[in-house]
């Protein structure tokens, strides 16, 4: 089932913008990489920012999502924020820089920020390259009574990704 | 809904690709975009496509921005630049005519020559840039830019009538063909195999009529505006994917198609202006460090638009400078406020900037008090409530690589 979950998330992602190929290509290696993040996918969820977050045990991680790294194009700085800071859900919390433009992050639920990814200083391409994993943003103690309702799972982004596509 | 990462880099992307031009400039409805002759071609080459001074063109390719920069720096890459404005100027008044609208000195071109220069109003402001050049065919040939197209037509069309009912004789036209630029090291090796001339007599800024891989009716002139060598190649719309074509299938150099995504950051890393940013109808060539425009013979006659306050400028120094910044860690932008190194006195804006992909540095460029524009100046900019360190730098930040023989 997690398998075929993922066969049909990558092809959702890569769809219109990548030629055909490549398209193979990336399907191939989510199926054979199923199963070291099949549990990560099934808990992802995404904002209409397309930020996305994975809450396990009160600890949320946060990252952006493929169709975002593909319209930014190649990251070459990060800003994350401070561990610390304490954030509101929509908080501005991070930037994404590129040649062309600076994007704002959006924080997508609210807490105190415990981690961010020391490995985006020196290696920002991460957040191209492995948007889901390696390249994770920040993680914060997700705030009491934080509500998920509003985010999307898999299926919906899914479906949102096909009303902003042309 | 379409806020956020994505809505945030579109609009960034907008204000930054299509500058501060008025909003009449852009079409609203994307069916109202015009596109190049090579649009079908852009879309088959995995182009990107974004709206763009009313057109719709490519703003990078599959291979990304960084990448087709340092392609231009270190082999070739083509630009379809068919967006600008191409005019053709007749007639035996046609110099007096553009005298009449920019600060060079048209009547000492030589056959062929071109030079870039700058159309000027009554108070000095910058109303575009342009490249001019006096074409041993008997007329001149003008090309200027698509953001400002609407406007410069109206602007010389409003000078042919006064010129016209002088009883002086000029004749505009607006030329409709694709435009080219070649762009990088390689330009000469695959060009030459398509050429009835040879490029080593084309020097940077000369210009000539030639028949360019079987596409006769072709002018190729020796410009570009990435700090490398390079030709604009004005083709017959009819004729442009096969030359095109033949110039990406050049067996010489590897040939990739760049956006307008490279062509910004390339034009930054030469301290090369961009219309709307660096330069408008608010700031002089003096102010924006293009004095070297203003023809000497011009000066001494003194008759170009705005040539008082521009000659004043010249003698006591303007108030504010056009420099460069080289700094590091957070991007500096349009738009980010300049500080004395104290943080304490505000000296002035950025107009353009981004990380360099040459230089692995970020580089910007703005304006700041005459007295800070010294180079090695140290200043601080601000960007996201953060002060950055930033060096006032001699522009170009990349050495250009101009056909110049000695």
């Amino acid at each position: 089932m997690a398998a075929s979950a993922i066969r049909k998330f990558s092809l959702t992602l890569f769809t219109s913008k990548v030629p055909f190929s490549s398209k193979v290509i990336a399907s191939f290696q989510c199926q054979k990489r199923a199963f070291s993040f099949s549990k990560c996918l099934a808990d992802r969820l995404y904002t209409d920012k397309h930020e996305w977050i994975v809450i396990e045990n009160g600890k949320g991680t946060i990252g952006i999502s493929n169709y975002a790294q593909e319209q930014l194009g190649e990251i070459v700085y990060v800003e994350t924020p401070a561990v610390g800071t304490t954030l509101n859900p929509q908080d501005v919390s991070g930037c994404l820089e590129s040649v062309k433009a600076a994007s704002e992050v959006y924080s997508p639920v609210g807490g105190t920020v415990t981690e961010v990814n020391s490995k985006l200083a020196s290696e920002p391409a991460l957040v191209n390259s492995s948007p889901l994993l390696e390249g994770w943003l920040y993680k914060l103690d997700v705030a009491p009574g934080t509500n998920t309702k509003e985010l999307m799972n898999e299926e919906a982004y899914k479906a949102f990704l096909e009303t902003i596509v042309h | 809904m379409m806020v956020g990462i994505i809505g945030k880099y579109r609009q960034f992307c907008f204000h930054h690709l299509y500058k501060t031009i008025k909003s009449n400039w852009f079409s609203s409805k994307a069916e109202e975009l015009k596109r190049t002759c090579l649009y079908d071609f852009h879309v088959a080459e995995g182009a990107k496509m974004v709206p763009f001074a009313g057109w719709e063109m490519p703003v990078q390719y599959k291979s990304g921005i960084i990448k087709e920069h340092l392609h231009v720096r270190k082999e070739v890459g083509i630009f379809d630049v068919s967006h600008m404005l191409q005019t053709r100027v007749d007639g035996k008044d046609r110099k007096k005519f553009m005298e009449s609208l920019v600060v060079l000195d048209v009547e000492d071109l030589k056959p062929n020559q071109g030079s870039l220069t700058v159309f000027t109003n009554e108070k000095g402001g910058i109303i575009d840039d342009l490249i001019v050049s006096n074409t041993s065919e008997g007329y001149l040939y003008v090309v200027s830019n698509a953001g400002c197209a609407d406007k410069d037509m109206a602007h010389m069309k409003a000078k042919e009538a006064e010129f016209q009912k002088n009883g002086s004789d000029v004749k505009l036209t607006t030329i409709k063909t694709a435009l080219l630029a070649v762009q990088g090291p390689s330009m000469k090796k695959v060009l030459q195999p398509g050429l009835d001339f040879d490029l080593n007599s084309l020097h940077f800024m000369t210009t000539i009529s030639a028949k360019v891989f079987g596409a006769e009716g072709c002018r190729v002139t020796r410009c570009g505006y990435t700090g490398e060598d390079g030709v604009e190649i004005s083709i017959p719309s009819n004729c442009a994917v096969d030359v095109l074509s033949s110039l990406m299938s050049s067996p010489k150099a590897p040939v990739q198609l760049i956006g307008l995504g490279a062509r910004d950051s390339l034009r930054l890393e030469a301290g090369l202006c961009l219309y709307g940013n660096d330069i408008d109808e608010t700031t002089t060539p003096v102010e924006a460090n293009l004095t070297w425009l203003v023809s000497k013979g011009r000066r001494a006659k003194a008759d170009f638009p705005g040539g008082e306050i521009i000659l004043q400028q010249i003698k006591s120094k303007p108030t504010k400078r056009r420099v460069g910044f080289t700094s590091t860690g957070i991007p500096v932008r349009g738009h980010a406020k300049i500080y004395s190194q104290d943080g304490k006195e505000l000296i002035g804006e950025v107009t353009s900037g981004c990380p360099s992909p040459s230089l692995n540095i970020n580089v910007s460029m703005g304006y700041v008090k005459t007295a800070y524009a010294k180079n090695a100046t140290k200043v601080k900019i601000e960007v996201r409530q953060k002060m950055i360190d930033a060096d006032v730098t001699k522009l170009p930040f990349v050495p250009s690589n101009y056909f110049i023989p000695s």
